[in-house]
């Protein structure tokens, strides 16, 4: 019954080797689930899950699998039919309650239980309805109804209980960003080679020259090896983007750390790249597209931020910026089009979440860059792409920008 | 309890390391199933000291192996000293025969792990500050348990599997191949009645009210939004112990927490946390 299970964590993309399920039945075998529901919620957590990412998935295939075996389980157990049945445990109760008590016989409150755990969708305390821990529900646990039925709980913690609880929810791969995690998923995003001072000792070039050298030592050096890529960072700031300058700013400090990159240039920009770009979120100093263009190598890696969002007369229309002062014949669109002529790979990151894309002038834009959420997971995906080439994701129908685009 | 039930339930904690039913539940696996465990958790959750109370409850010895950013597999395995034995043929090292290569076979941790007579602990430390594909180039010797000395020709034959731990913080991905034969566990971090177990472990004698004090301001601390880096367990027990060295009482302290750079150590977050302090 179980491969079903396995097909489940596979179904939620935990990915589980025939490896991994094999250790589980030997493990089991062994008894090491101790034949308990929790015991191989752990064992199998164990043996199966690899990543802290992947434990929320984990949790919900296990809460989809495991549910109807839990209700069995649970079954309203003969404890509960003895509780029930026996009226020295109700002593404690008023005539009220009692009363109440008669009123839900047990096989009423198994439809019931049943019937609100099928439309019950999250966790619920309080209250007087759902299952849940505390209030007054006839259902969950640590609650005051006094026919009610425990739901998970009981001494120490259920696998259902922590399941539920998703505890690892904020460990989620599409979710979190932190500098570290950045930094990380940027490791990828080199080439090595040989340059600079020579301060590595070359073990084989050194025996060679040593034997050639008639058994005389001759010592030989060469320079370590280091990352060759060069980028060149343009960042959108100010309006729509405040809300994810925390997170930009992230991006940035992991990007410009030292010694990550053999040359790491960022800019400035807002709403959209015209003329110039700005080496100061004031935009004071302006550099011109044209200069930047001039002085990048075509091999650099070009990355942009930015929400990608504005209105498409800005984007589109030539003289179209907000600002009246750099108003030139080229549109929003046609410099960005310079740019990614010029570099052989580039990517934009975007912090806005993906299904708010379709429909707006990311689409436009994400004909013209490469475009991945700003995200562990685009992130890792633009830098694949930008090490290695390959097909860009397709965001949305562009074609339906064609006519305003000029082609 | 049968017979496999001891064999099974083989670690309990030690007198001076308190683990949670979880971590006990996945090294007894681990140990069960002869699997690497893979450990993972937030930095000062005791990855490492794990490795150190398992040999210590198992009555193993331990072998440790640090991993740096600048570590290769194959150094674990075993380095042939070419410059010693390049030196010895040039200037004669002490009368030593410098064509018995396997003078200069120098045995890395995972190596003399395998090479002990009797089973051991493997601790291999921080698994993930080495280059990205390091941990792949261990998948064999981690599997067979066994490497040849291409020098010299000699097979090293693991007598018994050792027991090995592997420590990771959580920063990097590792290789798929890699992962599918580990057993993994998260640390996570404990809550405030294995926190009150663990600093009396560390603290024998400390009392009930400056404990809780201490670790409701601990627990607020850690619970202040946006902090870079949470204080870890580890830091709550030196925290505690400077505010013991310096007979600071808790329940009169005011205006901020005494000794901060003991459990934050960010300006970031010093200053946060200030400014919080005086709203």
């Amino acid at each position: 019954m179980l491969v079903d299970f396995l097909f489940e964590l596979r179904a939620k993309k935990v990915p589980v080797s025939t490896h991994e399920w094999m250790a589980l039945m030997e493990a089991m075998a062994l008894g090491l689930h101790e034949s308990s529901l929790d015991g191989f919620y752990h064992l199998c957590r164990t043996i199966c899950v690899k990543d802290i990412a992947l434990y929320d998935a984990y949790d919900e295939a296990f809460l989809a699998y495991f549910k109807d075996v839990h209700a069995d389980a649970l079954k309203l157990t003969e404890a509960l039919r003895a509780w029930l049945a026996d009226p020295r445990v109700l002593e404690g109760l008023t005539e009220e309650q009692r009363q109440a008590l008669r009123e839900l016989d047990l096989e009423k409150l198994r439809e019931l239980f049943e019937k609100r755990l099928r439309e019950q969708k999250e966790r619920h305390d309080g209250g007087n309805r759902w299952i849940g821990t505390g209030g007054t529900s006839p259902f969950g646990t640590r609650g005051t109804n006094p026919t009610g039925m425990r739901a998970g709980g009981g001494g120490g913690r259920s696998a259902m209980a922590v399941a539920d609880e998703r505890r690892f929810k904020e460990y989620r791969r599409d979710i979190v960003l932190d500098v570290r995690q950045i930094d990380m998923a940027l490791r990828g995003l080199r080439r090595l080679g040989r340059e600079g001072a020579q301060e590595e000792l070359d073990l084989d070039e050194t025996v060679d020259k040593t034997c050639k050298n008639a058994g005389d030592i001759d010592i030989v050096f060469r320079p370590p090896r280091r990352n060759r890529v060069k980028v060149v960072l343009l960042m959108d700031v100010g309006g729509s983007m405040d809300p994810h300058a925390e997170l930009v700013s992230r991006l940035f400090t992991a990007a410009s750390r030292t010694g990550r990159f053999a040359k790491f240039r960022s800019y400035y920009f807002h709403n959209c790249v015209y003329n110039s770009v700005y080496e100061d979120a004031e935009f004071r100093k302006g550099v011109p597209v044209a200069d930047l263009l001039a002085n990048s190598d075509r091999d650099e890696k070009l990355v942009l931020v930015g929400d990608a969002l504005m209105h498409p007369a800005e984007l589109l229309d030539p003289g179209g910026s907000m600002y009246l002062y750099t108003q030139q014949r080229a549109s929003g669109i046609e410099w960005l089009r310079r740019l990614a002529a010029h570099f052989r790979s580039s990517a934009w990151l975007n912090p806005e979440p993906e299904r708010f894309w379709p429909g707006t002038t990311i689409e436009v834009i994400a004909s013209v860059f490469g475009m991945w959420p700003l995200t562990l997971d685009g992130l890792a995906a633009s830098v694949r792409y930008l090490v290695r080439g390959g097909e860009r994701p397709k965001v949305g129908e562009p074609s339906k920008w064609a006519k305003a685009m000029g082609g | 309890m049968s017979d496999a039930d001891q064999q099974f339930d083989q670690f309990r904690g030690t007198s001076s390391y308190i683990a949670s039913e979880e971590l006990r539940h996945a090294v007894n696996v681990a140990v069960a199933l002869a699997r690497p465990l893979l450990v993972r958790g937030e930095p000062g959750t005791g990855k490492t000291l794990l490795a150190e109370n398992l040999a210590r409850s198992l009555g193993l010895s331990l072998i440790r192996w640090h991993v740096k950013s600048t570590t290769k597999a194959k150094d674990g395995l075993y380095v042939y000293d070419t410059v010693a034995r390049l030196h010895d043929s040039r200037f004669g090292g002490d009368g030593h025969d410098v064509r018995d290569i396997a003078r200069y076979i120098k045995l890395g941790p995972l190596g003399e792990a395998l090479a002990a007579p009797s089973r051991v602990v493997l601790l291999i430390d921080e698994i993930d500050k080495a280059d990205i594909e390091f941990p792949n180039d261990l998948l064999l010797e981690l599997d067979a348990m066994r490497f040849r000395i291409d020098e010299t020709g000699r097979e090293v034959v693991a007598a018994e599997r050792p027991v090995v731990v592997i420590t990771s913080n959580n920063e990097k991905e590792l290789p798929d191949a890699f992962l599918r034969r580990c057993v993994f566990h998260y640390i996570q971090f404990p809550t405030r009645e294995l926190m009150t177990e663990i600093v009396r472990v560390h603290h024998p004698d400390i009392t009930d009210r400056v404990l809780d004090n201490a670790l409701e301001m601990f627990f607020g601390l850690r619970a202040t939004p946006k902090l870079r880096k949470k204080p870890s367990t580890s830091e709550l027990i030196d925290w505690i112990c400077a505010l013991r060295k310096a007979n600071v009482d808790l329940s009169r302290v005011s205006g901020g927490i005494p000794f901060l750079g003991t459990l934050l150590k960010t300006e970031h977050d010093v200053e946060l946390v200030s400014k919080r302090a005086k709203a």
